[in-house]
């Protein structure tokens, strides 16, 4: 559990006010005390600006209003009968305890294991589909289409938590569905865990006078991300450098470049991260197997790491885990002496 | 399979009838030397700016040196490091390859299609050979067979049967619909094809979105990351392909002077058809399969080629293949260079170029 003063503090920002823009859920709340001691990571910017809106007791305080990407949306009492179509909106609601009020989650929600798997589809949401569960409360990452106008129209509140691009967008999130789902309580804790673990883990990272570099992969033709986007964030955070900053300097291909294959051999990172075992099919033999490979270090040295996309792509509370595999990684390479 | 109407109209366009000044030329000329000199020399250029330009710099006389060495009973010292040997030698000579390869391959299938469809605007993209090959692609990877069992890469085997289909879809329609197969029902059955196809492809790839990321990946081109293994793959294909189509250039121009007259010539039209059809779809289907869907080059190729080279099949088809594989190799390095160190997706380029040229061979039909 976090710090108490963290608990508290969360107990009173949960709320909701996220001032919306771009389409995602933004960071106005980003609970928490800025206590984060490690490299320059932009999740370090600590603005507690979060306006309670509903000043009520928690987990018991409906009706709530949630704010998420300029819409705001009133839930009149406890969800009971909730569907998400958003794997890492799903992950957040069963940390938080809140799996018990989920009737139905799309195909790809299939994490926890006891997540109630069905049909639906996250890409492409039906409303029809989605009504006929007769939910209470709907979870999207984004709205393909008229989605969230179409359940307006059935009466069925919808919240958008769109892909977070920071980390405290993930934080804001989980308070977010905390307050949703009557469960603010629950929701800081898991912040306040989230955070002294994350925290814990990029303090352990020993201090280096080079940076060592890194490259994660998405897939086997090399697209990957840079430092601007969440996953980038994430490693900074152990004071690793990412040698695809060098492909988009511009934000123009959004933070997720296609390097090429012969930058990728110069450059020659310490670290080679593939969040392409599932999707491709890739791990350390297969990278060995590429041409070029047998000039990578990273290769030569058993310095290849194999992560789970799904830890590797959600927002959700699983990034401690992954978190903790780069710290793992970035630890076990020595400290060049002197 | 595809019946065309007996006897071409007197306008089929620039793949029609052989004029008659030309045909009566010394064989020399008519294959045009000199062009296939010139297409000869093209690729060599091509070849040589391919291994020399990349986001990496590497200096372009030990780059020529490395090469040399790599040759029987050369010795050189190029100078070059380890990493640089690995740049030049195991990432970008493969795709300069590559590049020459399925650009031929596009480009004389091309060429090859519209000789035998009597069509100046088919290419494999247009008649719904891609949408199969890339059916095709997508079941064998969701399926896991792409995967790689033993020594077979299922992939490209998957992309040509399903390239296969479609052409055969095409034609099929085309030939019962309109039995003289005119443009239009052409591009519509291949249109109709395709869309189909697409279809098919975007609901597996819809039930298996675990594997979209790869399918992704293959649509975008996989030029980008081949290495010599690709070359292995593609290189019996290319070479029966090519063959093929080269050694058919005569049956194609006495083809493209009508069906009766071809048959009184003593040739079979509906197997010369059948038969170089068969290849040219092998070959695109196999140059798809490892590069992706690349669009343009079997229309903007041979097209250029006519209006410089001269419409003759002797002439087009070998000449589309020399110039379609210096196209393309060019493209990729346009593709690795332009972002560097970031890749731009080849079909990109060749589709911000072949586009225009596209409205252009429209409005030109239309005037004529």
């Amino acid at each position: 559990m976090g710090s108490p003063r963290n608990f508290s503090i969360l107990i009173v920002v949960v709320a909701l006010a996220v001032v919306g823009c771009g389409g995602a859920a933004s960071t106005t709340t980003s609970a928490g005390d800025s206590s984060t001691t490690t490299t320059a990571a932009a999740s370090s910017v600590t603005t507690a600006t979060a306006a309670a809106t509903t000043a009520t007791e928690p987990d018991s305080g409906f009706p709530v209003t949630v704010e998420t990407g300029g819409a705001a949306v009133t839930i009149e009492s406890r969800p009971e009968r909730m569907v998400s179509l958003s794997a890492t909106a799903t992950e957040m609601l069963f940390a938080i305890g809140a799996g018990e009020q989920v009737v139905a989650v799309d195909s790809f929600s299939y994490y926890p294991p006891e997540a109630p798997v069905t049909d639906l589809s996250g890409f492409e949401p039906n409303v029809e589909a989605i009504v006929g569960f007769e939910p209470d409360l709907v979870v999207l990452s984004f709205d393909p289409g008229d989605v969230v106008a179409g359940l307006e129209a059935a009466g069925v509140p919808t919240l958008v938590l769109g892909a977070a691009v920071t980390l405290d967008d993930t934080y804001t999130q989980i308070e977010q569905l905390g307050a949703a789902t009557g469960r603010i309580g629950d929701a800081a804790a898991l912040v306040g865990q989230m955070q002294t673990d994350i925290d814990d883990l990029a303090a352990s990272v020993p201090a280096r006078d080079e940076p060592l570099t890194y490259y994660h992969e998405l897939d086997d033709t090399l697209f990957s991300v840079t430092s601007e986007t969440f996953i980038g964030e994430i490693y900074a955070l152990a004071g690793l450098e990412n040698i695809a900053d060098a492909a988009d300097p511009e934000g123009e291909a959004g933070g997720y470049p296609q390097l090429s294959a012969e930058f990728l051999v110069s450059a020659d990172p310490d670290l080679i991260f593939l969040a392409d075992t599932k999707c491709c099919g890739q791990n350390a033999e297969t990278l060995a197997q590429r041409p070029g490979s047998d000039q990578l270090t990273a290769v030569a040295q058993g310095r290849v790491i194999e992560l789970d996309d799904d830890i590797a792509s959600r927002w959700g509370p699983r990034i401690v885990e992954f978190f903790r595999k780069i710290v793992e990684a970035t630890a076990a390479i020595e400290v060049p002496a002197g | 399979m595809t019946k065309t109407a007996v006897g071409a109209s007197p306008d089929a366009g620039p793949s029609g009838p052989v004029p008659p000044d030309e045909a009566g030329l010394p064989s020399a000329t008519r294959l045009g030397g000199r062009w296939l000199l010139a297409g000869a020399a093209a690729v060599a250029v091509v070849a040589l700016v391919g291994v020399s330009s990349g986001p990496i710099g590497v200096a372009p006389g030990r780059v020529v040196l490395e090469l040399l060495d790599r040759l029987p009973f050369l010795d050189f010292d190029s100078g070059l490091s380890a990493v640089e040997i690995a740049i030049v030698w195991d990432l970008r000579a493969p795709r300069v390859v590559l590049g020459l390869l399925v650009g031929a391959l596009l480009a004389g299938s091309g060429a090859a299609y519209q000789g035998v469809f009597r069509n100046p605007l088919a290419d494999p993209y247009l008649l719904g050979i891609a949408a199969g090959a890339g059916l095709g692609a997508t079941l064998a990877i969701v399926t896991g067979l792409g995967d790689g069992v033993g020594f077979v890469d299922a992939v490209p085997l998957a992309a040509f049967a399903g390239a296969l289909v479609a052409v055969a879809a095409a034609g099929t329609l085309n030939a019962r619909r309109g039995r003289t197969g005119s443009p239009t029902t052409l591009i519509l059955a291949g249109v109709a094809v395709a869309a189909l196809l697409t279809a098919i492809q975007t609901y597996i790839q819809q039930r298996h979105q675990e594997s979209l990321r790869q399918v992704y990946a293959w649509i975008l081109g996989r030029l980008s990351t081949s290495g010599w293994d690709e070359v292995l793959l593609l290189v019996p294909y290319a070479v029966v392909c090519m063959a093929v189509l080269v050694a058919a250039v005569g049956a194609l121009d006495v083809l493209a002077v009508g069906d009766e007259e071809a048959t009184s010539l003593g040739l079979k039209p509906r197997r010369t058809r059948l038969v170089v059809l068969a290849a040219a779809s092998l070959g695109a289907a196999a140059a798809v399969a490892v590069s992706g869907l690349i669009g343009f080059v079997g229309l903007i190729i041979p097209h250029g080629v006519r209006m410089v080279a001269g419409v003759t099949h002797r002439r087009v088809v070998p000449l589309s293949m020399l110039f379609g594989g210096a196209f393309l190799a060019l493209t990729d390095v346009a593709a690795r260079t332009i972002q560097a160190p970031a890749e731009l997706p080849i079909g990109v380029i060749t589709a911000v170029i072949g586009a225009p040229f596209f409205l252009l061979i429209l409005r030109r039909q239309e005037i004529s």
